[in-house]
Formats: structure tokens, sequence, C-alpha cells
């Protein structure tokens, strides 16, 4: 990340703008100004000295000529009216000093004359001094030179007087500067301001009908604020619009979910009244049969008698085919009720069951250790009723008949199987193996409705759990289940009450 | 109270063929039994309160026990028997409601509206048979232990394979 910035607010920026561009305007001014000031001054002062060059000059020439030093000395000291004048001096033509004055008597000393003369007046600046020199003539002849050295702390005091000036201007001016922008920013940067705030309302409460306030005529700003507003009432609409969208969607998913709810519900009462008021026809049918055959026995002949008992037989399936619809349908509308279940003694108890029904069968039932999962210990009873009944059916053939049960890892699951040397089926009919009243064997060999393996699909399925078969034809078949439903593990010896197999 | 009667039980069924052949199943269990059928609720509950055409029905003895079918036309099954644990006279006579329903809320609806047994009625002959027996046998000894008890007969051995 990059670090922070240092943020300015524009009124800041605009204040510091305002100052430095007054500021620095002033400041250029006051320079030019200053600059022309100086050289008018140094020329002013140029032209003071030089007239008092001239005069000293006029006035000496009768002492040049007559050689009166002191004559020219009394002149000179007139200069001492001239408050910046510091030293003057005459010399001859030939250079020699003839007459010297010095505002400063102990440094009586006077410069000797080392500046060229180029013309009848030369000056020079030096850093603090001004010094004139200027060609004495009588009658158009050259008599001498006067020398004026004079002090330049007059233009000093004045600079400083005008810095003093400038400075005070410069610090009204910012002051002025400052006022000004804190008034002109109202039109400029407060609008600005505002919609940055605005932007960060929205952005937080994602709130878009609250919209930035027009309070200025600035053109670009208003352009800004106008189409950021724009902005809103399109993100707005968008906005609403989604909404709407987004609730009538879950109106519809409701609505939809309640409609399948209704069609699941009224199928599975149809399927449960149907099995119901189907079997009271057959309850009839073989009552009157019965009726019949005690009322009739001595008339009817062993045909007769045969036939009645085939009818009754044939209701007794289907009865039994309405028994096992019902208990498909009874999987369908029973709600999972999830326990930690140990399979290995609820499968115990199956066969516990079901070996009272084997008679005098050899059966060698082989049950392994088998997982402790969550599920609904009475369906699941059911599937392992189911499919432990199944083996048994078809290892009828079989001495010994084997049957096992077991769980085997496959692909990082549990995987649960029932397996069992019966007559197998055709792989090639698999996949009709778990369809409701399919069978993949004549009746006359072994009987059954086909429901059942529905039934036991149903129930994996409503785990979320799945199955498959493996067989071969005479080699038997294994049954294989992976029980989906998963809890979170609960930590050791916190695991809820095992349910009780018993009482599935 | 009727130790002298014949026992008499109501029979609440509005299907024919369920009625011929409950009677037929009871008099094979006991063949002095006296039973009244009743064809609806309304039916069932004029008798046992003596209203309609059973006013004037002598008001000394009430059924031994009433078997009662859910389905019912006019006031259903559930219906009669609340009103009859409700109504203090009718109260105490033994109601086994014997249906078609295997249903866990009808099981539970009856049970919790005072019925004495629920019984749901077998496809298989036999074993409606030998239901109804059982049943007769039950109410007919425990709501009169004073009654000569029907005599126990051989099961009558199908002629198809039980």
């Amino acid at each position: 990340m990059r670090p922070a910035l240092r943020l300015y607010s524009i009124r800041q920026k605009l204040t510091a703008m305002n100052m430095l561009v007054s500021g620095a305007a002033l400041l250029l001014a006051c320079t030019a100004f200053a600059s022309y000031e100086l050289r008018t001054f140094r020329e002013s002062i140029v032209r003071n000295i030089s007239i008092q060059a001239q005069i000293a000059g006029a006035n000496s020439a009768s002492a040049l000529v007559f050689n009166d030093p002191e004559a020219a000395r009394v002149t000179l000291s007139a200069l001492s009216a001239a408050p910046y004048i510091l030293s003057a001096g005459i010399y001859t033509e030939q250079g020699d000093q003839f007459a010297t004055w010095s505002r400063t008597p102990q440094t009586n000393e006077v410069p000797v004359r080392q500046e060229p003369i180029s013309s009848a007046e030369t000056h020079v600046f030096t850093s603090d001094r001004l010094i004139l020199v200027r060609v004495v003539q009588f009658q158009n002849k050259k008599l001498g030179i006067v020398r004026i050295e004079s002090d330049l702390a007059e233009i000093k005091d004045r600079l400083f007087g005008f810095a003093g000036i400038v400075l005070a201007v410069l610090l009204m001016s910012l002051l002025a500067a400052f006022a000004f922008s804190s008034i002109f920013q109202k039109t400029t940067a407060r609008p600005i301001a505002q919609l940055a705030e605005t932007a960060r309302v929205v952005s937080r409460d994602k709130a878009y009908d609250v919209r930035a306030p027009l309070t200025t005529n600035a053109a670009e700003i208003v352009v800004l604020i106008r189409a950021f507003n724009q902005m809103l009432e399109q993100i707005e609409l968008r906005d609403t619009a989604l909404k709407a969208a987004r609730e009538e969607l879950e109106i519809r998913v409701i609505k939809r979910t309640a409609q399948l709810e209704a069609v699941n519900r009224e199928l599975e009462s149809f399927t449960y009244s149907v099995a119901h008021d189907l079997r009271a026809p057959l309850r009839h049918i073989q009552g009157f049969i019965d009726a019949l055959m005690e009322d009739a026995a001595p008339n009817l002949t062993p045909q007769a008698h045969t036939y009645l008992s085939r009818i009754i037989e044939s209701t007794r399936r289907m009865d039994q085919l309405i028994s096992d619809l019902l208990a498909l349908a009874q999987v369908g509308r029973q709600e999972l009720n999830l326990k930690i279940t140990d399979l290995t003694p609820l499968v115990q108890n199956v066969v516990r069951d079901l070996a009272l029904e084997a008679g005098d069968r050899h059966i060698d039932w082989r049950i392994g250790k088998l997982p402790v999962v969550p599920c609904d210990p009475g369906l699941m009873k059911l599937v392992f009723q189911n499919l432990l009944a199944n083996s048994m059916k078809y290892t009828r053939p079989r001495d010994p008949a084997i049957i096992e049960v077991g769980q085997t890892p496959s692909n990082g699951e549990q995987v649960i199987f029932v397996r069992d040397n019966g007559v197998g089926f055709n792989m090639k009919y698999a996949h009709k193996l778990f369809g409701v009243f399919e069978r993949l064997h004549r009746r006359e060999d072994f009987e059954g409705t086909g429901v059942g393996l529905a039934t036991v699909q149903r129930i994996i399925h409503k785990h979320g759990g799945k199955i498959w078969a493996e067989a071969e034809v005479d080699r038997g078949a294994t049954f294989y289940i992976v029980i989906g439903t998963t809890l979170e593990p609960a930590p050791a010896g916190t695991i809820p009450a095992l349910a009780n197999s018993e009482s599935a | 109270m009727t130790m002298h009667r014949p026992a008499e039980i109501l029979l609440v069924e509005d299907d024919p063929n369920d009625v011929e052949l409950t009677l037929r199943a009871l008099r094979n269990a006991n063949s002095s039994l006296c039973v009244e059928v009743a064809r609806d609720g309304e039916e069932a509950l004029d008798y046992l309160l003596r209203r309609g055409q059973w006013r004037d029905r002598s008001a000394d003895h009430f059924p031994s026990f009433v078997l009662l079918d859910l389905k019912l036309p006019k006031i259903d099954g559930l219906q009669v028997l609340r009103q009859i644990k409700t109504a203090t006279a009718t109260a105490p006579i033994p109601i086994v409601v014997l249906t078609s329903s295997g249903e866990h809320r009808d099981i539970a609806e009856s049970y919790r509206l005072g019925a004495n047994s629920y019984v749901q009625k077998p496809v298989d002959i036999t074993e409606f048979r030998s239901t109804i027996r059982a049943i007769a046998d039950y109410w007919l000894n425990v709501s009169q232990p004073s009654h000569p008890l029907p005599k126990p007969r051989p099961e009558r051995s199908g002629a198809w394979p039980a």
C-alpha cells in the first residue's frame, strides 16, 4: 500500500493559491517599482552632486587662476551644507592636490584622484560611495578638476523605508487576499465540499435518494453537481428496479416453492389415500370368497376351489404391492430424524430378526464393523431390512449362503457394502434395479413387488447419499452405500446419546 | 345391568361390504351377539344419545362396545368419538376404532379423544376374522365380566394355506 498522502481541502488550496498569486504579483510589482525608484534616485543624486561640483568648480576657478588654495578650501567647505557629501577636493590640471575638504576632520586625508577623466564629468558608484569628478573650465580653458565623494546612505535609508512600505503593503494584501478567498470560497470551494460530502454519504449509506445542493454559479461546478445528481438519479432508478426485481424474484421463488410443496403434499396424500382406498375392495374380495368357500364348499368342484384360492392369492399379492407403495410414499413424506447412530448393532438386530425367518437354511452371516454415522435410524433399519432380505431371497439356492456386511474406504469415502453369493444379476439391467415395480427375476423364481430397492434408494437419496450395485450372474451381488449426511464432528466425550437402534 | 340379555354391540360402518363381512366375523366369533348397525356418524350418535328414530329406545342399557369406522358420511368418526367421550352418559362405553387408516395422526387423535382401542382393518380375511374375534372376546370380557364368556372355538382351518 502507498503511504497515505497528506490531504488538503480545496478551501485551503484555494486560499494558499490566492495568497501566493497576490503575494507574488505584489512582490514583482514592488520590485519593479523599487528598481525604477532606485534608478531615478541615483540619477537625482548624481545630478545634485553634479550641480554642487559645478558650483564648487565655478567658485574655485578664480582661486585656481590666482593660485589661492585657501579660497578654494573655503569654497569647498560650503559643501558641508549638503548632508551626504563626505569629502571634496580640487586638483590642478596636472593632477596635484590644490585644496580639500572633509566632513570628518580626523580623516583629513582626501584620497588622491585616480579616476580617469574621459569627458567634462564622470561619476563612479562604489559599494557605498558615489564619486563624481568634474573638469573646472574658465573661458574654455581647463583649469583643474573638482572631485566630490558622496555617501550613499541616503539611498539605503530610502530603500529601507521603501522595503518597509512594501512589507506592510504585502502583509495587508495577503490579509486582504485571505479575507477575499474566504468570501469567494463560498461560491467555489464550499459547493465542491458539499458535493464531496454528498458523495461520501452516498457511498457510506447507499442512500441514492440524496442530492448535492446547487449553491454556486460557477459554471464548471454547476455542471459537475448537475452531472453528479443525474448520475445519482440513474443509480437510484436502477437500484429501485434492481430491488423490485429481486423482491419479485423472491416472491416468485416463494410462490413456486409453495406450489411445489403443495403439489408434493397432494401427490403424497394422493398416493396414500389411493393405497388405502385400493385396499378396501381387496378386503371385500377376500372376505366374500372366504364366505363363498365356507358356505358353498360342498358344491364347489376342486377346479373352482383352486380358482378361488388363486383369486385370494392375487388379492394378497396386490395387498403386498400396496403395502410396499405405502412404505415408499411414507419414506417420501417422512422428515429425516437424524441421530448419531452406530450401524453395527442396528444391522445385527436386523439380521437377528431375519435369521428367524430363515428356517433350517444354512446362512453364513458375516457382519463386520460398521461406522457410526448421522442418519435416521428408523429409515436406515428399513434399508438394511430390504437389502438383507433381498440377499436372503437370492441366495436361496446356495448352501451355505454367505451374506456379508462391512465397510471399505473408496475415494476418501466410507462405503458400506452388502454382499452375497446369490444368483446375482446381469449388469446390463443394473439401471432398472432401483425402479419402482422393476424386477430382474421371474416371479416364479423369486417373489417380490419391485418396490423394496426403490424404497432403499429413496431413503439413501433423502440422506444425500448414493447407492449402487455390482453383480455377476450366478456369482452374487454387492450393494454399495455412501451415507451423505454429515454432522459437525463432536469432540470426544461429548457425542450425543447414540440412537438406540432397538427403538427404531 | 344386562346380565340376562344377549350382549349388544354397535357397529358404525358405512360400507355395506364391510358391514356384511364384519357381521359375519362377529357371528363367527360369538353367535349370540346382538349387533346394531349405524350407517353414518349421525345415526350412531342418535342411537347412543337416544335421538331421532331412537328416541324411544329403552334407556336401561348401552352397547357393550362400539366398533367405529373413521371415514363416515355426515359426521366423521373422530367427531362421533369426541361426542361420545364428552357426553357423561356415553363416556364409559368402550370405543374400538376399526378403520383402514394406519395414519399416525388418526391413531394419535383417536387415542387423544379417548378411544379405548385402535385397530387397523387387516386386508387378509383370515387375519381380519381373528382380529374381530379378539376384539369381541376382549371387550365383552372386560366390559361385562358377569356375561358368560363365549366358548373358545377352534380356529377354523381355511381352505387356503394360511
